[in-house]
């Protein structure tokens, strides 16, 4: 019985399926020396033994004289020349292996940062290039490169390790293989000279060789290996289980900005991944951190980000009670932060953890160890940037002291002291207003000297002879610096909390706008417009045309590197500045992905470099590439169904006129020769002598039907738009049919049929097919005397089926054979058989639109052949479950 | 036994002409018809042993007569198209009509088909007696026992190859569409796998015919269907 359950239709399932990634197989040493490249290439070696294409795209021996040995065999391809400060530097070619297309390319040294002006700043991408585009590759790195462990590593070693791989990168490997060596056994081949060169070797050894470091590093590598294995092994119980999975309540928020940023995101991607808990990274911009702050900070963000974090800039002045929000928001319990930011920055100020405790008691606060490398990022404090004002208002501010004092002098017997400090507190708090907090300071600063100097005994002097003015200093000092740091943080939110809302109205504008356009040009220009409006930049839209070249819409006068929008969009990943695809670029390649597929290219360039490493930026940008794809694909359908349209109609005309004429022409013909051959009967049952005229009138109109059927055949066939009714067809059955088609034409000649019974079945038009063996055995019959044998064969060869007519005629005319199928050409000018020449032109058309190839040549022995070679495509399955029918 | 009767629905009076008397040959009385609305009354009153209908009538679609037609009679029809596309036969096909004809078409073409029918139409298909089916001089058919021999030897068939056969043989003669077949033997799920059919029918042909490129009952009728002659 067939079952017609739910059962999934394995074609569309494997339709599905994106095109299959390569298989990345690691080596993974705890130090350098262990024998990862030997084990690498001799791995390498069994593959090619196997019959797998291999080739070495990278590998460094070190001199070693057993793994160069290992490279007999293998194609190792060139390194490319980069040139970098005069320097001719090697490097991995990524493109040589992309051409080639080998099954299996051996990259060593994963870790390693390519030469500036690389496609990518890091192999580890390039390897991932490669595993994209479907190769297989062997690649190797020690425990020391990996990114979570790096800080760990270089804490035991006291090496610090600049190269690494991020951690995802080893999760995702198809398989990690642990190339292991005790320490002892590595220290022995270190002391015979067997790990690096040996100068090298004195020098690392004495740092990195020591057996403690050895004894922790394999360990380390050991552990990190059986927590992928518990990793597979949980989600094989996952996977296996098919119970749905609670998301986890439990996630990691990371706040950033108070020193040891990358320490801190490095620890927090440990504990999120420890943890398997989604994790957030933000930064809280109060406005006083400095460029270099400010950049440190944002590119921390981004290492978050490639972690596998969502990170965001938060502006305000209260921290706390943004991050608890923030944290509530997203469901985040765990809050982590550096132990600096624990630290109150005055002893009475709460420590951001003490004020979260109270805010948000309900969360937990992980304080992260200080990392011991870097320098704290925050060194850069700097004034927040004046107001309105621009010039920042020393100035104004210190002309209105000076004008206050001096309208006050002559009132100084009448009012009170405290009076006049009042109107000097005024002041600071209209400059910390309008100019901000510097100003303020600079105003409270000078209101308490002006203050002392005219009005405070004894008079025109700073000396104080009253101890309580001290305190009236100190609180004009407080409250001017206080008032200024208040409006500045307002300020600076109020500034962030505009700038998100223009991005959200230019973005809901521009979608409004989008949405009526009716032109790419225009999709271009009102992209071009938002994004000037909103982040000064210039844009260049980059669209494919019919054969997926990319071109640049005009009116852009951006100079873009077209390779790069090339790469951006055949890998549909953001490419150039702040991206990792040569992030030297001046600017943002950004794919317009669609829902269908990648639309074209979005390249962005804003003078103020720091703008794009901003999230929010990146955000805005990348929501106006997704808008336009959007617009692009629908002005695409729109495209599509006009001409649908078109084409269904003139398809229809097309069809109609020939339906008609065909009619037109045939019904007198039908009646030509049906009477024709009345008459033709009778006359012969009564032995008239006329019968031979009657004969005569049928078989002439016997030929203009065949002049007609030719002429309506090629009208239909050349009008394009033929409607291939394609069915799978045995190759016997096209042949028999063709032959029993032809009738009586064949009787002058012995048919030998030779189909190969093992022949597949061929993919075509059953009608067109059996036209264009019926145009070839006619010609066969035509050109060849009565009684010579006509031989048709059919067999499949080199991936394609091959059908062959061949006669024993006089053979092809002098000259190209390819001419004989142009229409009207015949084999020799005024020849006396009849055709009009237009049945070789019908075959040729016909085995066009199948993207068949029809040949002729003469046979060796005489005679001439036409070959019809049909692309040989796999068969369709058979269930022969079904001869169990009831 | 009274004269056979042939009604002839075709507005072009030149193949009327020709067509009335090559069925007049064959001992027909001939009534004519030039539209569908006469056609249907002619039908209906002189109750005709075949039928032949051109597909393209002034005042309306053959198929439509056909399709009229078949709700109360079941008279042999061939069905005369101008048109080249296989769409409109097979439309003709699955609306009831047995055999199809293109135009220009020969007498002896037109006079062997309307023979068959007959031939079917009187209940000796075949030239056997009861339930044993003669394919040619070498092929016989026990329809009673569901087997098959050729020159004396009992051949093999699977129990599809055997419904597509005995398919065929119910309707002897008549062109049968792939989809026609594909529903009977296959069932309505298989309508659009005609490679199924395809494949069967090459299997039918290696094991009954002498030579199963130039079949002499399992014939092929290109882009439309297949006939058991």
């Amino acid at each position: 019985m067939m079952d017609d359950d739910l059962r999934p239709d394995p074609d569309a399932l494997l339709a599905a399926l994106p095109a299959p990634r390569g298989k990345l197989k690691l080596f993974f040493g705890a130090a350098p020396g262990v024998g990862k490249t030997y084990a690498m290439l001799a791995e390498a070696q069994e593959k090619r033994a196997a019959g797998l294409d291999v080739v070495v795209g990278w590998v460094d021996t070190h001199g070693r004289a057993e793994t160069e040995a290992l490279l007999a065999g293998l194609d190792v391809l060139p390194r490319k020349q980069i040139a970098y400060r005069g320097k001719q530097v090697a490097e991995f070619d990524i493109d040589a292996v992309l051409a080639r297309r080998p099954a299996l390319v051996v990259v060593d040294e994963l870790p390693h940062s390519n030469a500036p002006g690389s496609r990518h700043p890091k192999r580890w991408q390039d390897v991932d290039e490669l595993l994209a585009a479907g190769i297989d590759v062997y690649s190797a790195m020690n425990v020391q490169h990996l990114d979570s462990l790096n800080d760990v590593v270089s804490g035991v070693t006291g090496v610090a390790v600049a190269e690494t791989v991020p951690d995802h990168v080893f999760d995702r490997a198809s398989e990690v293989r642990l190339v292991d060596l005790p320490p002892d056994d590595l220290l022995l081949r270190l002391a015979a000279g067997k790990v690096y060169l040996p100068e090298v070797a004195e020098r690392a050894a004495g740092h990195f060789f020591r057996k403690g470091n050895l004894i922790a590093l394999r360990e380390l590598a050991l552990r990190r290996l059986a927590d992928r294995v518990d990793g597979q092994m949980r989600a094989q119980r996952e996977v296996q289980s098919r119970a749905p999975v609670w998301a986890t309540s439990l996630g990691v928020l990371l706040v950033l900005g108070h020193g040891d940023e990358d320490s801190a995101v490095r620890q927090a991607a440990r504990l999120a991944r420890a943890l398997s808990a989604p994790w957030h990274a933000v930064w809280v911009d109060r406005g006083h951190a400095g460029a270099a702050a400010r950049s440190s900070v944002l590119a921390a963000l981004a290492q978050a980000a490639e972690q596998g974090a969502h990170t965001l800039v938060l502006a305000g002045p209260a921290p706390a009670s943004l991050i608890a929000d923030y944290a509530r928001r997203h469901n985040l319990s765990l809050l982590a932060l550096s132990q600096r930011g624990n630290r109150p920055r005055w002893f009475w100020r709460a420590s951001l953890q003490q004020q979260l405790a109270q805010r948000a008691p309900e969360l937990n606060c992980l304080i992260l160890a200080a990392g011991e490398r870097r320098p704290a990022a925050t060194a850069g404090w700097r004034w927040p940037r004046a107001g309105a004002g621009g010039g920042g208002g020393w100035w104004q501010t210190t002309l209105a002291s000076l004008a206050l004092t001096a309208a006050m002098l002559p009132l100084r017997g009448v009012l009170d002291a405290a009076n006049l400090v009042m109107l000097y507190l005024l002041l600071v708090l209209l400059a910390a207003v309008r100019y901000g907090r510097a100003p303020a300071a600079w105003a409270a600063v000078l209101s308490v000297a002006l203050f002392d100097f005219f009005f405070v005994a004894p008079h025109w002097s700073f000396a104080v002879s009253d101890i309580q003015y001290l305190i009236t200093f100190a609180v004009m000092l407080t409250v001017g610096l206080v008032a200024g740091q208040l409006v500045a943080s307002q300020r600076q939110s109020a500034a962030q909390a505009g700038q998100r809302e223009a991005h959200t109205r230019y973005l809901y504008e521009m979608a409004r706008e989008l949405g009526s356009a009716l032109m790419p040009e225009q999709v271009g220009e009102i992209t071009g417009r938002f994004l000037q409006a909103s982040l000064n930049a210039q844009i260049s839209l980059w669209l494919p045309d019919a054969e997926e070249q990319l071109e640049a819409l005009p009116d852009t006068p951006l100079a873009v590197d077209a390779a790069l929008v090339r790469w951006c969009f055949d890998h549909q990943q953001a490419a150039g500045q702040g991206t990792h695809t040569l992030p030297d670029a001046a600017q943002l390649y950004l794919p317009l992905q669609a829902p269908m597929r990648t639309r074209g290219v979005l390249v962005v360039a804003v003078p103020d470099v720091l703008a794009l490493a901003d999230p929010d930026n990146r955000r805005l940008c990348e929501a106006v590439a997704a808008l336009a794809a959007q617009t692009l694909e629908r002005l695409h359908y729109i495209e599509v169904a006009q001409q649908t349209l078109l084409s269904m109609e003139s398809e229809r005309l097309r069809h109609s006129l020939l339906a008609a004429l065909s009619h037109d022409l045939r019904t007198p013909l039908t009646a030509l020769s049906g009477n024709a051959e009345t008459l033709l009967l009778a006359l012969q049952r009564g032995g008239r002598a006329e019968q031979e005229q009657a004969a005569l009138l049928l078989a002439q109109s016997q030929r203009i039907t065949r002049l007609v059927t030719n002429l309506l055949e090629m009208a239909r066939l050349q009008a394009g738009g033929v409607t291939l009714h394609q069915d799978w067809l045995p190759a016997d059955e096209v042949i028999g049919t063709a032959i029993a088609a032809l009738g009586n034409t064949l009787d002058a000649h012995p048919l030998q049929l030779d189909i190969d019974p093992a022949c597949p079945m061929l993919y075509g038009d059953a009608i067109l097919l059996e036209r264009l063996l019926v145009n070839l055995l006619e010609n066969a019959a035509k050109y060849s005397p009565a009684g010579s044998p006509i031989r048709i064969s059919a067999a499949a060869e080199d991936g394609r089926i091959l059908l062959r007519v061949a006669d024993r005629g006089p053979g092809l005319p002098p000259g190209d054979p390819a001419r004989l199928f142009d229409a009207f050409s015949r084999g020799e000018r005024e020849s006396a058989i009849s055709g009009v020449g237009l049945g070789l032109a019908i075959c040729r058309t016909i085995a066009d639109v199948h993207g068949a190839r029809l040949s002729a040549a003469n046979r060796h022995d005489g005679g001439a052949c036409f070959t019809l070679s049909l692309p040989l495509r796999p068969p369709p399955a058979l269930d022969f479950d079904l001869e169990n029918l009831p | 036994m009274h004269a056979l009767t042939a009604l002839i629905i075709e507005d072009e009076a030149a193949i009327r002409r020709f067509v009335r008397s090559a069925l007049e040959d064959e001992g027909y009385r001939v009534f004519e018809a030039d539209t569908v609305a006469r056609g249907l009354i002619e039908a209906g009153t002189r109750k005709p042993d075949v039928l032949v209908l051109d597909l393209g009538l002034p005042d309306g679609d053959g198929v439509s007569l056909l399709l009229d037609l078949r709700s109360w009679s079941k008279v042999p029809v061939i069905v005369l198209s101008a048109r080249v596309d296989e769409v409109d036969k097979i439309a003709a096909l699955d609306a009831g009509a047995d055999d199809y004809l293109t135009k220009p078409f020969g007498i002896g073409e037109l006079q062997a088909r309307v023979r068959a029918l007959q031939r079917r139409r009187s209940g000796d298909a075949g030239e056997g007696n009861g339930s044993l089916v003669r394919l040619g001089d070498t092929v016989t058919v026990d329809l009673a026992n569901r087997s098959v021999s050729r020159d004396g030897e009992p051949l093999h068939l699977t129990q599809l190859e055997y419904r597509l056969l005995a398919t065929l043989l119910a309707h002897r003669g008549k062109v049968l569409t792939h989809r026609q077949l594909l529903q009977e033997v296959w069932g309505p799920g298989y309508v659009e796998h005609s490679h199924y059919l395809r494949i069967y029918m090459a299997h039918l042909r290696q094991k009954l015919e002498a030579d199963p490129a130039q079949p002499r009952f399992l014939r092929t009728e290109t882009g439309v269907g297949y006939r058991l002659l």
